[in-house]
């Protein structure tokens, strides 16, 4: 099995986040393709964990997870309060700083 | 061809389409659905390259939770209205990646196109639960304090008052 | 791994997966004699002697309905979601250990379909892909009481899997592995339950309240609700839904003999041994289901917010402050005695502020105010 092969599905997986990234406005959605992203690097650190013999690859991919956690919450609140405040989810509407 | 390898390409075919199901469609609990695909995908690609700790805590904590908290997010700011889910700038989006896939695609051909990679070996849960609580501690606390924090800020941000 | 092995995966895969349906039909027709009885009535005594074959004509019956696809419902997901509900169900089944090992000549089989070395968390992790079922349903069905019950649900289910995961915790400190067949195997001296009565009452609640039974059936509230998040959905598509609420039931039922009651574990005569373990284990699992008729016959339904207090405000912080108290008897070997002398405690503390009482509801400052 060449190690490419995963690496680049995680490669494609990243692409597809930075699409995401870029062409979404919905909030909701604009993160979904953050976690695309955080995903892809997670699969990189378990293959490069398994090639090189060493379970560091797994521990940061566990850190990764938990810290992945802690802003989804923040953002789904962000969004949250976004939409109690304007109604919309749409994040290019934000583009004061001060209502 | 031996079973670990046609189920990774079975596995790597599922998390590819669910992917770019994910990011395409215009519906967004399709997207969710889609993500959620994905992520179980890229977690049974964990088990199948030893992690396997970590392609289950993957499922639970980004399955379970984090993608479901996305449909809370979803339901609660309603869905009937089918929202506008794309900007105007998509061409010029996925132009930038499909060069940020062709400059990753060529690096990784280049450093890694002969090396070859095993899936048997798997790491036990003993020794990274041993490594994480005693190399990595710090570390462990840190994120730690850090769930909490934002577990706080979460509710300070979302509370009505 | 020869094709052998292959072959006795599947023969194993497939034999469970039959039984499991032949058991789920039982399963069911005694939840409803059970009731009846415990309600003073008869039952289903119809099909068959005692009504045996109730439950198969009731699935002969829904493969018959007609299959209502609703205008508003989502194209994709909603036939979907029933799937996606059954699928975990039967999945999280898969590391369950119903039995020692069989050995036949030189080959030894356990008897579990899969013995991964995280088979925990695999069942902590079909249980959260289960929410899935629910949301997507209620969302998909484009009607306003499914869509309310499904974020009750979704709501329900993901609070009480964080309580029942702190209550497996200590479990898994105590046997030193993630493996079911592990953990079983650790109890070869002592059962679990001697020592961590108040992580057991945890953990049943809050499978009780994963398998979103009466007294924690919201989502599906009859007198409020219709059905909740399968109001909508009917024939096969139902049978689906009604398949993985009773799956659940029986893994539910399942995991907490294996963690706490010592799995297949049992005295025994010499013969025979790896049918004893079965029987063994299938006992103690049938006594788990008798406890789940039995509470949705004795309690009335939860308030929401009641709910959500028991789970956040209680289960939580309860498992939370037991996990160290075992990890400390643990490592510091005091007498196992202390240890379920406070779980005896513990134990008591719980029971008495989740049971009911009769006490009348305090009016807040603000309920005062108006009411005076």
């Amino acid at each position: 099995m060449y190690v490419a092969a995963p690496l680049l599905l995680s490669a494609f997986m990243f692409s597809c986040g930075v699409y995401g990234v870029l062409a979404r406005r919905h909030g909701v959605m604009l993160l979904m393709a953050v976690e695309l992203l955080i995903t892809s690097a997670n699969l990189n650190l378990i293959v490069f964990s398994q090639l090189l013999k060493n379970s560091l690859g797994n521990i940061i991919a566990l850190f990764i997870i938990a810290v992945t956690a802690a802003e989804v919450g923040i953002g789904i609140a962000i969004v949250m309060l976004l939409y109690r405040q304007r109604s919309t989810v749409a994040v290019d509407e934000l583009h004061l700083m001060k209502w | 061809m031996a079973l670990p390898t046609i189920a990774f390409w079975i596995l790597a075919a599922f998390t590819a389409v669910s992917t770019l199901f994910t990011v395409l469609t215009r519906n967004v609990v399709h997207s969710a659905l889609g993500l959620a695909a994905s992520l179980i995908g890229a977690a049974a690609l964990f088990i199948l390259f030893g992690a396997q700790f970590v392609g289950l805590a993957q499922i639970l904590i980004y399955v379970g939770a984090v993608v479901i908290l996305f449909m809370f997010g979803i339901m609660l700011t309603g869905t009937a209205v089918r929202p506008v889910v794309d900007n105007d700038q998509r061409p010029a989006a996925a132009l930038v990646a499909l060069a940020v896939f062709l400059v990753l695609a060529a690096g990784i051909v280049s450093s890694f196109g002969t090396k070859k990679v095993r899936f048997q070996v798997a790491f036990p849960t003993v020794q990274l639960g041993h490594q994480l609580f005693t190399t990595w501690v710090l570390p462990f606390e840190a994120v730690s304090i850090l769930l909490l924090a934002a577990l706080v800020g979460a509710i300070v941000l979302a509370r009505r008052d | 791994m020869d094709w052998l092995d292959v072959v006795i995966i599947l023969v194993k895969v497939v034999v469970c997966f039959l039984l499991l349906n032949l058991l789920l039909a039982v399963v069911v027709w005694a939840e409803r004699k059970v009731i009846a009885d415990m309600q003073s009535r008869i039952g289903p005594n119809r099909a068959g002697p005692y009504g045996l074959l109730q439950s198969i004509a009731d699935g002969l019956k829904l493969f018959t309905k007609e299959d209502i696809f609703p205008l508003s419902a989502d194209r994709i997901v909603y036939p979907i979601a029933p799937i996606i509900s059954a699928v975990p169900a039967f999945l999280a089944f898969t590391v369950v250990p119903f039995g020692n090992m069989l050995s036949i000549g030189h080959r030894h089989i356990t008897l579990q379909i899969a013995d991964i070395n995280v088979g925990l968390l695999f069942f902590l992790a079909m249980g959260s892909i289960a929410v899935y079922g629910v949301a997507l349903a209620g969302w998909s069905s484009g009607s306003k009481y499914p869509l309310i019950g499904a974020v009750r649900s979704s709501a329900q289910m993901i609070s009480y899997e964080i309580a029942m995961g702190l209550s497996v915790i200590p479990v898994v400190l105590y046997a030193g592995t993630l493996s079911t067949r592990g953990i079983v195997l650790a109890q070869q001296h002592m059962w679990f339950i001697g020592a961590q009565i108040p992580s057991f009452l945890i953990y049943l609640i809050a499978g009780v309240a994963e398998c979103n039974r009466a007294p924690f059936d919201l989502p599906e509230a009859e007198t409020e609700l219709v059905a909740g998040f399968h109001t909508e959905y009917s024939g096969i598509k139902f049978m689906l839904f009604f398949m993985a609420e009773y799956m659940h039931i029986v893994t539910i039922s399942a995991i907490a003999v294996t963690l706490f009651f010592g799995g297949w574990m049992g005295p025994h005569p010499n013969f025979l041994v790896p049918l004893w373990g079965v029987l063994w284990f299938l006992g103690k699992t049938a006594a788990f289901v008798f406890l789940f008729y039995w509470v949705r016959a004795s309690f009335p339904r939860l308030r929401y917010d009641q709910l959500m207090n028991v789970g956040w405000k209680f289960l939580i912080p309860i498992g939370m402050a037991w996990i160290p108290i075992s990890a400390a008897v643990h490592i510091f070997d005091i007498r196992r005695v202390v240890l379920v002398g406070a779980g005896v405690i513990v134990g008591i503390i719980v029971l008495s502020l989740v049971l009911p009482t009769k006490k009348p509801e305090v009016l807040t400052e603000e309920e005062a105010k108006t009411t005076a």
